[in-house]
């Protein structure tokens, strides 16, 4: 597998794509710091934007590797070699390849900007490793996409319609379930709803690190003693870790049926 | 030896193959059939890339389904020599050695047999087609492995290359190992093949040597012998 994925990050890494998406964040970091003239405000501006454009860039960019790399996969495939093993390192060649522009284009601007000094160095690093989670779980679910539609298009209109779902219609559905059923104790439904939800889950304990929980109002309180105490992390890192673990334990079923 | 039992395989309503049998123990087989009779599946399923619906597939008495390292012993030319684009001609061979785990392969030979040593720092992508399908030849052939499948290796090859080609199945032949071939090219397939299998409409419609066909379906040529049986299938 790590021959695989040395392959493919090293065609990865060459590709224009990485270098575009390292240029984005570049420019994002030194436009926020230089906007906020704060390195704490910048976090949180940075954490909405981090929130929705990562899972977007991830699907799209792994979807688009997934078509563009299929001439490289047959050729993988009648080789020696095991079909997971194959797809894995394809993947992980993807994910950390994006991962890297992330880490690199962000950490940057950051770093030239006093971050270690700041004190803010905690908040900037959960900030960095849910933008790599997700980084993980939305190139998988996109390779996943791939697997299952032949057809390039169909494969790029599910990816963008998995993403337009779990960041704006899910919230939406959410907000208007809270609503609707305003006269009931709603706490751990909406406790729930988040949790289901990878890109919610990585906003609520952001936003509890960064303490501005308390514009959540009493539902926030209840976030707050759920996600604030050691337990409550730790089952939420948990469930982001199994946020990567399904849709790879599907690329994995999809993998092994596929005809090339 | 390669042993195929009552192969059926279908994508969505098309039923591709519908019933192969087949055993193949040593030579030049050439694989023939109208386009779509199931020729490319055929060798697919073989090296695991298309899963049979049912069936089973044998080499050296070792069921081969939903295993991969029996591939080790195999070299596959495919049909459309499609690679990725980005790398260089050099960087593929050194990338298929590597991930063959055979380093020490030495595709000298074949180089110069082709004419390909000033296409070696190209990108795939700036090759011709023809170029491309030496260069698919020669990843095919470097690595002398007992079991060849090719499929279609004529396209796009001058003369010259196809002489050469000729030269090398048949010297690849007398090794002692498994080649199959498909191809439309009926005059190559004559000149190589001590057996034909002939698929239609994924069954085996016949199976033996040329002068079998020839006797069989009373003509001269194999040619014509092949477009005998075409013609009294589909009038």
């Amino acid at each position: 597998m790590l021959k695989i994925l040395k392959y493919s990050f090293y065609d990865l890494i060459r590709s224009r794509w990485s270098y575009i998406y390292l240029l984005f964040y570049l420019l994002l970091g030194i436009v926020l710091l230089f906007l906020n003239s704060d390195i704490g405000k910048a976090i949180i501006t940075l954490m909405n934007v981090i929130i929705v454009l990562v899972p977007l860039i991830s699907t799209i960019f792994g979807v688009m590797y997934y078509y563009d790399s299929r001439e490289f996969t047959e050729l993988l495939l009648a080789l020696p070699l095991k079909r997971s093993t194959i797809f894995f390192g394809q993947y992980l060649g993807v994910a950390l390849s994006l991962s890297m522009s992330l880490i690199i284009g962000l950490g940057i601007p950051f770093l030239f900007y006093g971050l270690l000094a700041s004190g803010v160095i905690i908040n900037f690093l959960l900030l960095i490793v849910t933008g790599v989670f997700l980084t993980f779980i939305f190139s998988a679910f996109s390779y996943c996409i791939g697997l299952k539609n032949e057809n390039k298009i169909k494969g790029f209109g599910y990816s963008i319609l998995l993403w337009l779902f779990l960041a704006i219609i899910y919230d939406g559905v959410l907000l208007t379930v809270l609503i609707v059923f305003g006269e009931y104790p709603l706490e751990n439904i909406t406790l729930i709803g988040t949790i289901l939800n990878p890109i919610d889950l990585s906003r609520i304990l952001i936003l509890l690190r960064l303490d501005i929980s308390a514009l959540l109002g009493y539902t926030g309180a209840v976030f707050k003693s759920f996600f604030g105490n050691g337990v409550g992390s730790i089952i939420s890192f948990f469930i982001l870790l199994l946020w990567v673990v399904f849709p790879l334990f599907l690329l994995r079923k999809f993998a092994k049926r596929k005809d090339f | 030896m390669i042993k195929i039992d009552s192969l059926y395989k279908k994508y969505g309503e098309n039923h591709v193959l519908k019933g192969v049998d087949l055993e193949i123990e040593q030579g030049v087989i050439a694989i023939l059939g109208p386009n779509g009779s199931g020729k490319t599946t055929l060798n697919k399923c073989i090296l695991g890339m298309v899963f049979p619906d049912s069936g089973n597939i044998s080499i050296d008495n070792q069921s081969v389904l939903n295993k991969w390292d029996y591939r080790q012993k195999i070299d596959y030319l495919p049909q459309i020599a499609n690679f990725p684009s980005n790398i260089t001609v050099q960087e593929l061979l050194n990338m298929i050695k590597d991930l063959r785990g055979n380093k020490t392969q030495d595709e000298k030979e074949y180089i110069e047999l082709f004419h390909l040593s000033k296409f070696l720092n190209k990108k795939l992508s700036a090759l011709s087609g023809g170029t491309k399908q030496k260069v698919n030849i020669l990843l095919t052939f470097m690595f002398d492995n007992p079991i060849m499948i090719l499929d279609e290796p004529t396209t796009g090859l001058d003369p010259v290359a196809l002489l050469t080609l000729k030269d090398l199945i048949i010297r690849e032949k007398n090794k002692g190992k498994i080649i199959l071939v498909t191809s439309h090219i009926m005059d190559f397939v004559e000149g190589i093949s001590d057996e034909i299998v002939f698929i239609l409409e994924g069954k085996i419609y016949f199976k033996g040597s040329i002068e079998l066909l020839k006797e069989k379906t009373n003509q001269e040529s194999f040619e014509k012998a092949i477009a005998n049986i075409l013609k009294q299938n589909y009038a």
